[in-house]
């Protein structure tokens, strides 16, 4: 009865292939067939942003996001953000100064709607920051040195003093 | 960024803003939480959950279930031990008298809530699983049910648990002086008031999961818990094995906020693997589950006289009643209210109080621990009532407290806490000046149009740790490592706050080691290996461990010095250790490195010895931990909506040990807050007792966009009682920005409310009701 | 793991009509934001999907030869507000596919998917109504287009024919509707994200050529019925008319007598009655700024 098919993508950088079972999200495929446990589970339902990752750039939640769907796609999970030996990107770097992680649950998905609001390139205002991040959920830290962390990272990319806080 | 603030004496490792100690792992994505630790060939138990709010099951149809390919057994409520069993996540107390109500069973045939756990299914996948539950067949004798709490003492109410009457789990009073004759006294102003606190949930962003196997004839269960050894307890208690049997482990956890300081599906989760032979089976609980099947903040309804003299503005006597809606189930049971009734007259001393707590048993999901224990409830009634009182007497409400609240040398009889400070009128003056207060106050409240400012504060009154109620006792150990760094571990478990880094530093503090990041704290408790604790709850591991890693390290350090003794031939007496080197006192002279010191002692082929301490500390302290917040607000009043414009706490919490994760538990507290004032609750259907909004979407957690910047402040007054000279502040900063929100928006619109969430549903009909808001097609349908 | 029974991939919109012709059971998928949802829930658990997501071609946002706005019906709604075409004719669309849920989902969610779902609270489903939208179908016998009122039949259902094995390709905005005009959408929620509309409303007007009449006014409100629905009696109040104050207070009053929102869990009858007068009114003293009028 099961059904399965093969997925060929692109996830951290690597060409990949694997068998899926067509049942699959794409949270299970990235945690069970490919040990990323930065994909977490907090809701499955697309509302907590916990499984958040980038496909082809743009942010998703990989817990309703079939498996099959990644075929030919780009994938890219926090661990992907890491350069070789383990160096950290400059976003996860300032979620580590700003004291923007607790319990760690919400860390990966946060960095990685980070990583696309950076990616633009574009210095946007408090309130359109806010709304880019409010995706997520987390209970620990009042969203506030998340949103220092981010803030602070587009100012350096920009090369823009920044004015606050 | 962190301002260096006031360092604790000459000590230099603890009042810094040091990195978390877990933090690379977590900024990767390494951390592993129950669910990454996994064994691939783990069953899933889905549990079947009752459909209605009250009543018997009759019979389950398992046939179906067990036909589905790949399920591999059904448990129902008819297969369990009858081994009624307490779920609270509070020490043990040798005086029966003093022990946790014992009313579950690890399934139910009387059901008692809408999700009450009926029957198990375990499979080898999840679809299985799932299919398996929706599969079964249940069949019910359905009983009335009651979801208020004051209902459910009248007589003839649906009846929960046999030895309980009326639904009463508890009931406890408060009374000092005498209050029918205080109230005598002429002149004096009545301001009286009923106050209502939500059902709300943790919201902790990893759901609460555990998985279990056995090994060698035990049983193991890896869970997502803040209480480890606890668990263990518990584990045995419920399914009548001894306790060495069983083990527990409690790896990374996604928050927890006092839902996971209760034993939820860990000794349902350790039953099922006995009953498949001792395979690893998981249970994972999914959101709509954590909601309602786990635990929820306890929904309380306070009444509240309070007699005002009008001449110097003192309360002459108060009367509060409390009615705590418990649920199905005991959990914490009576604790909750309790510690909000002896609160009343400690926050604000009166000469005359007379109080009464009742815990009541409804068919709601049971109530248990969550961050502030009581206090957001109690908060909120308290400093509502004493706004109420202020505004009755035409004082300002800063001014009314500052004669009211509790004053520096105060002692409380029972915990022997006492006000070394004045902490109260600290906080407030410096939060009134860093938000200008005064001026605020007198400039807003007056608009008169659509958007109405207002400025309100809040007090809250907390302590430390459980001593005296409960036992207080905290135990770690400490090993010297040969490359001269300290591994660290104890029972107080790290489930977010920072408390690892804390003690990496007090350790590091303690011993006299170069850095924090010279201890290597074990995170990971392991019910086998680690040093009993009572886990993390009540605002207490840092305060507590504080003494007990004072005490390890002294011990640690004396045996290394003994040791040097041998090496250095200098006495232990004349010797320190500072910076990770063996000093002589006198002239500072660097002996050797603690590396030195281990590799020889270690090796040494005549006298080897492998250093290590390991000791428990008994506390018999509590502190209390005091603050304010203070909150702008802007309400508009057409679209019925309050919005927090500006939100800052001030608190004193003794000593910090790292100002930065200070700041971000204040953080997390003060969002909480927001969302218990604004915007959260879990609502029930009326008819059937179903919860309506389980889930994420339509459960009101606040979200990136509906907080302003989330300020605070701290008065750094050292605790005496601590070794580190710092005491509690992981739920202090949660309980005073409801009230506050809601004194803010009494100031902007003159309309006090007094039953949170204040959302838009509770503005249209408390604005209509002051006739702020008039549809006026309303007043013709009416006709 | 979704419990599905089995999945259909389809290649094109022609492969998407077989397979429906040969799966009527099957329930098509497009971002499945909401259906994969609702399948773990158990609601869908156990059925046939047939996946159109992989379709490209239904993607992207252009003007057609008739000058209509064609909007592929699984373009994602931040592509959607991130459209040039959409931006410079019909922003108000943009702003109010903005407002549903969360930026991931507006990543998956799909216009599409928005409006074959038939929900009342669907954020686009008021501004489409609004604005007269087209729908258009095509199925084994071609291409079917209606206007968007007459594609909801009841709350949750719409008028695709499945045995004719038709699925939605596009939603056309016509250049009569969008040219010279100027709108605004407010959704009202309990948050200010991650929301489901507690009532949303959209309101666009097109302007007499010296600014001074509201030439065209039309307004629709989603959650104030079973389906989205437009109020006739308010837009007779503001059409031709000179905009006043009192003229808008009219209006809004008149949008009561189209209305028909139900008391439920989520919001009152009187309460949604309430906010619909302010968000009317808000919507349309908006709507007549950005077309460049004044209040007078």
């Amino acid at each position: 009865m099961s059904q399965y098919k093969v997925v060929h993508c692109n996830i951290n950088g690597k060409d990949v292939e694997r068998v899926v079972d067509v049942r699959a999200s794409l949270t299970d495929m990235l945690r069970n067939e490919y040990h990323l446990t930065s994909v977490k589970k907090g809701c499955e339902v697309g509302e907590c942003g916990a499984c958040n990752v980038l496909i082809n750039g743009e942010a998703f939640n990989s817990c309703i996001y079939l498996a099959v769907w990644a075929e030919g796609k780009t994938i890219l999970t926090l661990e992907g953000l890491e350069g070789p030996n383990g160096e950290l990107s400059d976003i996860q770097q300032a979620f580590i100064d700003e004291t923007a992680i607790q319990c760690g649950f919400c860390t990966p998905g946060f960095i990685m709607t980070a990583a696309e609001i950076l990616n633009a390139g574009k210095l946007y205002s408090d309130a359109e920051l806010r709304k880019l991040l409010s995706g997520h959920l987390c209970r620990c830290t009042g969203y506030e040195n998340i949103f220092r962390a981010v803030k602070k990272t587009m100012y350096k990319r920009l090369g823009k003093e920044i004015d606050f806080v | 960024m962190f301002p260096e603030r006031g360092k604790a004496g000459n000590m230099n490792k603890v009042g810094r803003s040091e990195v978390r100690v877990d933090a690379y792992d977590k900024a990767t994505g390494r951390t592993k939480y129950y669910e990454d630790r996994m064994p691939a060939n783990a069953l899933y138990v889905r549990i079947k959950h009752s459909t209605i709010a009250h009543g018997y099951v009759t019979s389950i149809d398992k046939s179906k279930a067990e036909a589905i390919p790949g399920v591999v057994k059904v448990l129902t409520c008819f297969d369990v031990p009858d081994l009624p069993f307490a779920t609270a996540g509070h020490p043990w107390s040798l005086d029966p008298s003093h022990q946790d109500t014992q009313d579950r069973l690890l399934l139910n045939r009387h059901v008692r809530y809408w999700g009450d756990d009926v029957a198990v299914v375990i499979a080898e996948n999840e679809v299985a699983a799932n299919q398996g539950v929706r599969a079964l067949k249940v069949e019910y004798e359905e009983l009335p049910f009651v979801l208020d709490v004051q209902k459910a003492m009248e007589d003839g109410a649906p009846q929960l648990h046999d030895a309980f009457p009326n639904n009463i789990l508890k009931h406890t009073t408060n009374i000092k002086g005498n209050y029918a004759e205080a109230i005598k006294e002429e002149g004096l102003v009545k301001v009286e008031g009923w106050y209502e606190t939500p059902t709300v949930q943790h919201c902790h962003i990893e759901n609460h999961g555990c998985y279990a196997y056995m090994e060698n004839g035990r049983i193991v269960v890896v869970a997502s818990t803040q209480i480890p050894h606890i668990i263990r307890r518990v584990v045995g208690q419920a399914l009548g094995r001894p306790w060495g049997d069983i083990e527990i482990i409690k790896p990374y956890i996604g928050g927890g906020f006092g839902n996971k300081q209760d034993a939820l599906y860990e000794p349902l989760c350790a039953w099922c693997t006995t009953q498949v032979g001792g395979r690893p089976v998981r249970i994972d609980c999914s959101r709509e589950e954590t909601f309602v099947s786990n635990r929820v903040r306890h929904n309380i309804r306070y009444h509240i006289v309070t007699w005002v003299r009008k001449s110097d503005g003192k309360i002459a006597a108060r009367k509060v009643d409390v009615y705590s809606n418990q649920g199905a189930y005991a959990s914490h049971g009576h604790s909750i209210a309790a510690k909000g009734l002896n609160a009343f007259p400690q926050h604000y001393p009166v000469p005359a109080y007379e109080g009464n707590a009742w815990t009541v048993y409804t068919n709601r999901p049971a109530a248990g621990a969550m961050r502030g224990y009581g206090m957001p409830q109690a908060s909120f009634a308290d400093d509502a009532n004493i706004e109420d009182c202020a505004i009755a007497i035409g004082m300002d409400p800063m001014e009314f407290r500052n004669i009211n609240i509790m004053p520096k040398g105060f002692t409380d009889a029972f915990s022997g806490n006492t006000n070394y400070y004045d902490t109260y009128r600290e906080c407030m003056a410096r939060g009134a000046e860093l938000i200008d207060y005064e001026r605020k106050r007198k400039e807003y409240g007056h608009d008169t149009g659509n958007i109405r400012r207002g400025i309100g504060l809040g007090t809250f009154w907390y302590n430390t740790a459980v001593y005296p109620i409960s036992l207080e006792t905290s135990s770690n150990r400490m090993q010297l490592n040969l490359d001269g760094t300290v591994t660290m571990q104890c029972g107080e478990t790290e489930i977010g706050q920072g408390a690892d880094t804390a003690y990496a530093q007090m350790t590091a503090e303690a011993i006299g080691l170069k850095s924090y990041r010279d201890v290597h704290v074990i995170s990971c408790q392991d019910t086998d290996i680690t040093p009993t604790g009572t886990g993390a709850y009540a605002s207490r591991q840092t305060y507590v461990a504080g003494f007990s890693i004072r005490q390890t390290a002294d011990l640690l350090k004396e045996k290394i010095l003994k040791y040097a003794q041998d090496v250095t031939r200098q006495s232990p007496y004349c010797m320190d250790i500072v910076d990770g080197n063996i000093i002589r006192k006198e002239d500072q002279k660097v002996l050797m490195s603690l590396k030195e010191l281990a590799m020889t002692a270690q090796y040494n082929t005549v006298h080897s010895e492998h250093i290590t301490a390991e000791s428990t500390y008994t506390i018999r302290n509590n502190a209390y931990s005091f603050g304010c917040t203070f909150v702008e607000v802007e309400v508009d009043i057409a679209m019925c909506k309050a919005q927090v414009t500006r939100i800052l706490n001030v608190h004193d919490c003794g000593k910090l040990i790292n100002p930065a994760l200070a700041e971000a538990q204040v953080h997390g507290g003060q969002s909480m807050g927001i969302g218990f004032g604004l915007s959260e609750q879990l609502i029930f259907d009326e008819k059937t007792g179903k919860p309506l909004n389980n889930n994420l979407l339509d459960y009101k957690l606040s979200t990136f966009m509906d907080h302003p910047r989330l300020e605070c402040d701290f008065i750094e007054n050292p605790e005496p009682t601590s070794p580190f000279g710092t005491k509690s502040l992981g739920e202090p900063p949660t309980c005073s920005p409801a009230v506050a929100i809601r004194n803010a928006i009494l100031h902007a619109t003159g309309v006090a409310i007094n039953h949170i969430p204040i959302n838009p549903h509770v503005l249209f009909a408390e604005l209509t009701k002051a006739g702020l808001i008039h549809d006026s097609w309303r007043d013709e349908e009416g006709k | 793991m979704y419990d599905m029974k089995a999945l259909y991939e389809a290649e094109s919109v022609e492969h998407a009509i077989q397979l429906r012709l040969e799966h009527p059971e099957a329930q098509i998928i497009a971002g499945g934001s909401d259906v994969l949802v609702q399948m773990r829930e158990g609601k869908r658990a156990g059925k046939e999907l047939i996946s159109i997501y992989m379709i490209d071609a239904m993607r992207g946002v252009s003007i057609d030869e008739e000058e209509n706005i064609r909007i592929g019906s699984l373009t994602s709604f931040s592509h959607i507000t991130h459209d040039p075409i959409i931006q410079k004719y019909i922003n108000v669309l943009g702003e109010a596919v903005d407002q549903v849920g969360s930026p991931q989902i507006r990543n998956i969610g799909t216009i599409g998917g928005n409006t074959c779902n038939g929900v009342t609270s669907a954020d686009s489903a008021s501004t489409l109504h609004a604005w007269e939208a087209i729908v258009e179908l095509t199925g084994k016998n071609g291409v079917r287009r209606l206007p968007i009122k007459d594609f909801y039949i009841k709350a949750g259902t719409v008028d695709i024919r499945v045995d004719e094995g038709e699925i939605q390709t596009a939603i056309l905005i016509p250049k009569s509707s969008y040219e010279n005009t100027f709108g605004h959408y407010i959704k009202y929620g309990m948050r200010n994200a991650m929301e489901i509309a507690s009532l949303g409303c959209s309101v666009n007007v097109r302007l007499s050529e010296d600014k001074q009449t509201i030439d065209r006014c039309r307004i629709a409100y989603g959650v104030a019925g079973p389906v989205p629905m437009r109020c006739p009696s308010a837009e007779a109040v503001a059409n031709g008319v000179m905009p006043t104050e009192a003229m808008i207070e009219e209006f809004s009053l008149a949008a009561l007598k189209d209305i028909n929102p139900r008391d439920s869990w989520r919001a009152s009858k009187a309460f949604r009655q309430h906010i619909a007068v302010e968000m009317a009114k808000r919507a349309l003293v908006e709507s007549i700024h950005r077309a460049g009028g004044e209040i007078k």
